[in-house]
C-alpha cells in the first residue's frame, strides 16, 4: 500500500524546546560533533489504492490545514514512498 | 444544618432574574478540565449557563459563548488543533465572525482552539523554561473596551490563576506591531512573564473585539475564598475573574457599565 509521507518543521526562528533539550543531552552521551537539533514531525498518510495527483494534492491540503500550522510550523517535504 | 453546595456543582446558584434571560454557552470538548468551573461562573455572574458539546450542529440561540481550558484531545497534534475542526466550532466561527459579532471568550486551552480557527492571531508553543507552571498571576487590562472587559478599569491590575505548559505567546513582529496599534492587547503579564510570552501578552482579542483569547483562568478566581488571596486570608483578588462574566452579561442586556 503506497503511503505519502508528510515532513513537518518548526519554522527556524521559532524555539524548539523539544530540540533543545536533546542537543543538551547528546554531549551527556559523549556525542560532542553536534551544536544544534530541531526536531520536526513525519507523517504516513496510507491511500489503499494508487496515489492520483488528486489524492496527492488533497494530502499537501491536508498539510497545510490540518497537520501544521503555518504560523509555528512549515511542511518541508510531501513525497510518495511505494510500500 | 444546610449543607454547602459543591464547587464542582454545575448550576448552584441561582440565576439573577434580571439577567437569567441572557444565555451563555460553555463548550466541552473530549479532554475538556474547566467547563464546570466556566459554568459555575457564569451562573455566580447572574446568567444562565448552556452546556455546549463539541459535536453539537447547533448554538442553541445562546448570546455569547465560553471555550474553558483543559487538554481538548489530549493536545495531540497541536494544543487546539483538532479541537478547531469540531462541528460545533464551525459554527462559532461564523456566528463570531457574522454582523451579530457573537461574543467569544477563550480560556487557556480555548485561547489555542481560537488562534488554531483563526479567530485570533498567533499561536502558543511551550513555555520557554519549559515546565509546567502553575501560580497566581497579576495582569494588566489594556483595553477595556471589549465584549469582556467593559465592567475593568482601563489600567487595572487584576490576580487570577495560571496553569499551562504552552502558554508561550508568539506571532511575527508585523503581526504584534499591529495588535499593538490597534489596542488589541487585551491583558499584559505584570511583575513576571511566566512563560516567555513576546511583549509579556497574556490575552489578545479580534478587530471587533467581541473575540478574546488569554493563557490565564479568570473563572477560578470568582468566589470569595477559593481565589487567589485565600492562600493569605479573603481578599478582593479571589473573585478578580468575576469581571468577564459580568462584563459580557452588560454587553448582553444593554446594562450601564
Amino acid at each position: 500500500m503506497p503511503r505519502i509521507v508528510v515532513d513537518v518543521m518548526p519554522k527556524p526562528e521559532i524555539l524548539d524546546p523539544q530540540g533543545k533539550a536533546i542537543v543538551g543531552a547528546l554531549p551527556r552521551l559523549g556525542f560532542t560533533s553536534f551544536s544544534a537539533v530541531r526536531q520536526g514531525k513525519r507523517f504516513e498518510l496510507t491511500v489503499d489504492g494508487e496515489v492520483t495527483d488528486a489524492i496527492l494534492a488533497q494530502a499537501r491540503e491536508a498539510a497545510e490545514t490540518l497537520l501544521s500550522n503555518p504560523v509555528i510550523e512549515d511542511v518541508v517535504n510531501v513525497e510518495v514512498v511505494e510500500a | 444544618m444546610t449543607e454547602l453546595p459543591l464547587i464542582g456543582e454545575a448550576v448552584a446558584v441561582a440565576a439573577n432574574p434580571r439577567l437569567a434571560g441572557a444565555r451563555i454557552g460553555v463548550v466541552t470538548f473530549p479532554g475538556t478540565l474547566d467547563d464546570r468551573d466556566a459554568v459555575r461562573a457564569v451562573s455566580l455572574a447572574g446568567a444562565t449557563p448552556v452546556a455546549l458539546w463539541h459535536a453539537d450542529t447547533t448554538l442553541s440561540d445562546v448570546d455569547a459563548v465560553v471555550i474553558p481550558g483543559g487538554f481538548s484531545y489530549g493536545d495531540y497534534l497541536r494544543a487546539g488543533a483538532i479541537a478547531r475542526f469540531a462541528p460545533l466550532m464551525s459554527k462559532i466561527i461564523e456566528a463570531a465572525n457574522s454582523d451579530a459579532k457573537l461574543p467569544v471568550l477563550g480560556i487557556c486551552n480555548g485561547f489555542q482552539i481560537l488562534t488554531e480557527s483563526h479567530l485570533l492571531p498567533g499561536s502558543m508553543i511551550k513555555n520557554d523554561h519549559l515546565k509546567f507552571m502553575c501560580r497566581d498571576q497579576v495582569l494588566r487590562v489594556e483595553n477595556n473596551s471589549t465584549a469582556w472587559t467593559g465592567d475593568y478599569a482601563a489600567g487595572q491590575e487584576i490576580t487570577v490563576p495560571l496553569k499551562n505548559q504552552d502558554g508561550q505567546y508568539i506571532a511575527d513582529e508585523k503581526t504584534l506591531d499591529a495588535l499593538e496599534a490597534e489596542g488589541r492587547v487585551v491583558f499584559r503579564y505584570v511583575g513576571f512573564n511566566p512563560n516567555g510570552s513576546r511583549r509579556d501578552i497574556a490575552g489578545i482579542s479580534n478587530a471587533a473585539g467581541n473575540v478574546v483569547g488569554l493563557m490565564p483562568h479568570p473563572e477560578h478566581a470568582v468566589e470569595p475564598g477559593f481565589g487567589p488571596a485565600s492562600l493569605d486570608g479573603i481578599g478582593s483578588s479571589d473573585t478578580d475573574g468575576l469581571g468577564f462574566f459580568t462584563s459580557v452579561l452588560n454587553k448582553i442586556v444593554g446594562g450601564a457599565k
